[in-house]
Order: C-alpha cells, then structure tokens, then sequence
C-alpha cells in the first residue's frame, strides 16, 4: 500500500476562527491525504465549532483530502451521549470510533478505529475487521515487535494501519477536567478555560521540570513524538498511514517535511532539522516505539 | 427504611490464604488472578498458580461463594496465547465467570466458550449504554464492571438502558484515569498497565529525604510529590502527585492521595440497581481482607432487611487516611 499522510483532529480548544484557518490552511498547503475533524476530548467543545464546520468540511473536500470524523474518546454524560449519536448515526461521514459507544451506531457500516480504542492484537484487529473497520489507528504506546506482528495481519485481513508519528502523545483520559481543576472550577463550571493553552497546560514536578501536558480530561506527554527515524521501518512492518497530531504552530511545516522524506526528498536528518526549527517547542520523543519509557528519545 | 435487593458483595484475593479469607468473612464472590501478565495485577508474590485456582475454586463453591477469574489486561501481538491458555485453563477448573478486558479475548471467549459468563471489565472501560450493549450485542456479557467515572444517577440511567447486570466499585485504592486508558506509568517507566498489568510498579518507586528532612516520592526519575517531615508519604502514582502549572504551584493536579469509600451511598447503589458491590485490594493483607468483607458483609445485609446500620466501622477502615466518594456522588466532582 501507498504510504499516506494523515491529520489527526485537533485535540486542543482553540478560537472557532483559529480552528476554521487552521484547517482553510491545511486544505490549500498541507500534503496530507486524510484529515480527521471532529471533537474528541470535550463535548462542551463540540459546539464551538459548528458554525464553521460546514465551510471547513467544504474547502477539505474541495481540496480533495478524505474527511474523517472522529468521536468522542470518553463518554459519561448525556451530552456525550448525544454527541456520539450525532456524529456516528451520520451517514453523512466516514466515522472513527474511538470509544465502544461509536460502534453501537455504526452497527457494521465501514469506519475507521480511532487510538483510545485499545486494539493490542491480532484477535482484536479481527473482531474490528469483521465488524467494518478498515483502518486501525494503534494505541501509542504499542512497541516495534507489536506493530510489526499487526503490520503482517492486517494485510492479510485487508486493514489499513495507522500509527501516531508526531505530535504529543495522548496518555491517559479521565471523568475529571484537569484545566477546570487548575483554576478552581468544575467540569461544568468551566466557562472553556482550556481555550488559553493552544497545545495544553504544562504540568512540571516539583522541581519544575517538565512533565506532562493537561488538555481537559486528557492527560498528554509533554515531550513531541517523532518517528521520522523509524518511517521507513514502519513502513517494511506493514503500516501504511503515519498520523500527524496538530499542534499550534508548524503542522503544515511537520507536514511537508514528512512528505519530502516519504518521497525521498530529503533525508531522515534534515526532516529532523525541519521538525526542530519549525514545530512544537518540546523535547522529541520516541521511547514508546523502542520499548522504553515513552519519554525517552532513542537515538 | 424500606428492603433493599440484596447485591452480591465481591471481594479481592491476591493469594490463596487471602480467598479462603474473603469467603469466611462472607463473600459473596471472590475474583482472581494467575501469574503473569495476563491480569491487571501483575505483582510479585501475588496470584494464582492453576492448582491453586483450582482449589479456591472447590473451596468457594463449598462455602457457597464464586470465583471469578481476572483475565483482563491486553494481550500484546504475538502473546495472545497466554491469555487464550488463561482462559481455558479458568474454564477447564469451574471458575463461575471470566473478567475480560480485551475486545478480542472476549471474542475468543463468546467463540470458545459460548456458555461461560463473560464479565466485562472495568478495563475495558464501557462507561454509557450504548458502550455495554455493544458488548452484550456482540459477546453476549452478562456482566459489566463500570469504571469509576460515573454518578450513582448515571449508574441508575446506565442499570435501566442495558441488557446486563452491573458491578461497581464500593471501596479501595482509586486511580484518577479512566480504566483502561491510561498509559502515565509507561510513559515513565517503560512498563505498561494495559498491556504488563502494573501501575507504578515498586522496582521504579524511590524515596529520598532531603536536607530538612523533607521526603520525596519519585518514579522513574520524576518527583511525584514531597512530604514535610511527620506526614504520611502516599505511595507516589502519577495521578496522586503534586506539580506545578504556571499559575499554580505544588497542588494535586490530578488528585489527592484518597481512597475510594462509598459506605454513605450503599443504599443509593442498591436503588440505582447495581447487582454486585467490589471490593478493591487483590495486592492487601488478610486482615485488611478480612476486616473490610466482615463490615461490608453487616453492611449491606442490614441495608437489604430495610435496617440502618452502624457503619462506623465501614468509615474507620480508612481513618487517618483520606477518603473519597469519587465521581459517584456528584457531578461536581469532576
């Protein structure tokens, strides 16, 4: 299969506006074959967006990028409830499920699997391709040897693999809202303050290293995966879509350098050099990949 | 006060010895785990060889209590027969029903197994009722272990949309992450929950005093929190620690060092129809073993005759420690 480039959805509450020219830039510039939209994290988010979907799901299409929406990673409440059914009732979109609620609705009809939905081996991505899915996108933390023995089944299986290569890594979801708890409020009480941190809230320890990065319910890495180093040995495993996960500042950038080096364009070294002056302003990151901790960057 | 349908009340066994605990004390069910990786805790000295599952089973069944067999991390590709073997084996010795956490080894079990209870674990992380019914749809669960992210209203709407019947966590250590989907240990450690079934394993856990006899807690090389002299140091998991974001400095980001203690919302639960009240504590001792199931046991029992009990030996199980009644009681919490 044709490696492709993917977007993952934003995963941050950034201005309508910012959200709308982000993806208005995305469909001009960025070489990506597949954008995913959708809100993930937060269903309080969700309709913050609305009023520009229609033209953001209008100016990808024309751009010809495959449209992905993905559903929500956590769901307790009934507007949770709600937003899945909206979303994954559509027949409007090609779905990612990205919690067991999504499947419920989509009842067979063909989707994608998102990250958050645990699929760690071969008898899961059997059950996944038998009940439509054809494509799975790995938990993050899914070492070499693991993606490799997936990478050969899901060819014979006739499902596409997909893998986080940039971006920072999504760890963990909670029922609480850990940006409410920052400023002394509640999930409910939120008045959106997540929307003043465009990548997440930096939690650092004690003695004020950087740690982790706090996005609602989400808790995130604070270093940036990057698997620019190991594309080509995802590629051999059997993988055939690598995910760019937006950050706020150079996803197109991150983009493109990925692109040149899928088609040979530039080195492994020199992406790197681009990733470094262009995207995220954190530490690299690929110890999951490598079997170590998931902090660590294995040169 | 009105009778109560009598839930099943669901007690940890890390060891033989601990079981046979449990069931004397009153336990309803007891649940369980092998050695090895194939459940969600994967701690030195703990679990089950088969011969001794085996004999738990016999001696359950003779103080007419179940057993059920924890199976519920994730397989990794390439090991999945050790789960699958897991499984059989549960099944081959009686095991009244099997936790499953992995969507595929539910699979092979509905598959393999079509007449065995599958309970879903609160891995698996089914939180509403289109999650669960997909479950019962597809595996045919008769059970579902709700994660600890929940209100005892939601329970109730979750207990009146299902085809299964419900389990929830009453009391016990409490993680701030959503079953299932948490990879913080791994990100430090380099060993996971999901898929080695360990959450801040002790080989990576350090403590250090420092020159005014502050005492950190670290994983890996990260401080998670740091007691003043004469405080109690919690055990440092990351969702427990104290950091520091850019407005705010040393608070429990996440949560503070509390256990889970629902003993105020028993009659709640048992309205909103919960089936089976879990005990945390696989990794405990007897005695706490022993001392948790007893007061639980007068507990719910008294509540199911429409009697009020004397729960104050519910509530001092956790004195001098602090307690929670996590997401369950209101949604304020989160």
């Amino acid at each position: 299969m044709t490696p492709q480039l993917t977007l993952g959805p934003v995963l941050y509450n950034w201005p309508a506006e910012t959200w709308r020219d982000f993806y208005f830039r995305i469909a001009d510039e960025a070489p990506v074959d597949t954008v995913f939209i959708g809100e993930v994290i937060c269903s309080k988010r969700a309709p913050l967006f609305d009023p520009y979907l229609e033209e953001v799901v209008a100016r990808l299409k024309k751009s010809g990028k495959d449209l992905v929406f993905a559903s929500l990673a956590e769901v307790t409440s009934n507007i949770d409830r709600r937003l899945v059914e909206r979303v994954a009732a559509s027949d409007e979109f090609f779905i990612e499920a990205n919690d067991a609620s999504a499947l419920w609705y989509l009842d067979g009809r063909p989707h994608a699997i998102g990250p958050y939905m645990n699929a760690y081996n071969e008898d899961s991505l059997e059950f996944f391709a038998g009940n439509g899915a054809r494509s799975i996108c790995l938990p993050p933390e899914m070492p070499a040897n693991g993606i490799a023995a997936l990478g050969k089944r899901s060819g014979e299986l006739g499902l596409e693999l997909e893998v986080q290569v940039y971006g920072r890594i999504p760890l963990a979801l909670s029922a609480r809202c850990y940006h409410a708890r920052a400023h002394d409020r509640t999930k409910d009480s939120c008045q959106f303050i997540c929307d003043r941190d465009a990548d997440g809230m930096v939690l650092h320890t004690l003695e004020d290293r950087p740690f982790l990065t706090i996005n609602g319910i989400q808790t995130q890495s604070y270093t940036c995966l990057n698997l620019i180093n190991e594309l080509d040995e995802l590629a051999a495993s059997g993988v055939s879509r690598f995910r760019i996960s937006p950050q706020s500042t150079g996803t197109v950038a991150v983009a493109k350098s990925f692109s040149a080096l899928l088609d040979k364009e530039i080195t492994p070294a020199e992406a790197n050099e681009c990733l470094q002056e262009s995207g995220l302003d954190a530490p690299f990151s690929n110890g999951f990949y490598h079997h170590q901790p998931g902090m660590e960057w294995c040169a | 006060m009105t009778q109560l349908f009598k839930p099943e009340l669901v007690c940890p066994a890390g060891t033989p010895a601990g079981l046979r605990t449990a069931v004397d004390a009153g336990a309803d069910a007891v649940y369980c785990g092998f050695q090895g990786p194939t459940n969600a805790r994967n701690f030195p000295g703990l679990n089950f060889t088969l011969a001794e599952m085996a004999d738990a089973v016999t001696y359950a069944h003779d103080g007419g209590a179940k057993v059920l067999a924890a199976i519920n991390s994730f397989p990794t590709a390439g090991r999945t027969e050790i789960w699958k073997k897991a499984i059989d084996d549960a099944v081959s010795i009686g095991i009244d029903a099997v936790i499953i956490a992995d969507i595929g080894m539910a699979g092979y079990m509905s598959r393999n197994h079509p007449a065995q209870r599958i309970h879903l674990s609160v891995q698996a992380g089914a939180s509403s009722p289109e999650a669960i019914n997909f479950y019962c749809r597809n595996f045919d669960i008769k059970r579902v272990v709700l994660p600890r992210i929940l209100t005892v209203a939601e329970i109730k709407k979750v207990h009146d949309e299902i085809g299964c019947e419900i389990e929830a966590f009453v009391f016990g250590n409490i993680g701030m992450m959503a079953e299932g989907r948490c990879a913080l240990t791994n990100y430090v450690t380099g060993q996971s929950t999901n898929m080695d079934g360990v959450c801040s394993p002790a080989s990576h856990v350090h403590y250090e005093e420092d020159e005014d006899r502050n005492l950190k807690t670290k994983l890996g090389e990260f401080t998670i929190d740091c007691i003043a002299c004469g405080e109690n140091a919690g055990y440092p998991t990351i969702c427990k620690g104290r950091y520091n974001a850019g407005h705010k400095q040393e608070y429990y980001a996440f949560e503070e060092p509390v256990s889970l203690n629902l003993t105020r919302l028993l009659p709640d639960l048992m309205r909103a129809g919960v089936t089976a009240l879990k005990i945390e504590g696989r990794q405990r001792s007897r005695a706490y073993v022993k001392a948790v199931v007893s007061a639980f046991r007068q507990a719910v029992d008294a509540y199911s005759r429409g009697d009020e009990p004397d729960i104050s030996n519910l509530l001092a199980l956790t004195e001098g420690h602090r307690e929670t009644q996590g997401a369950f009681r209101s949604k304020t919490w989160r």
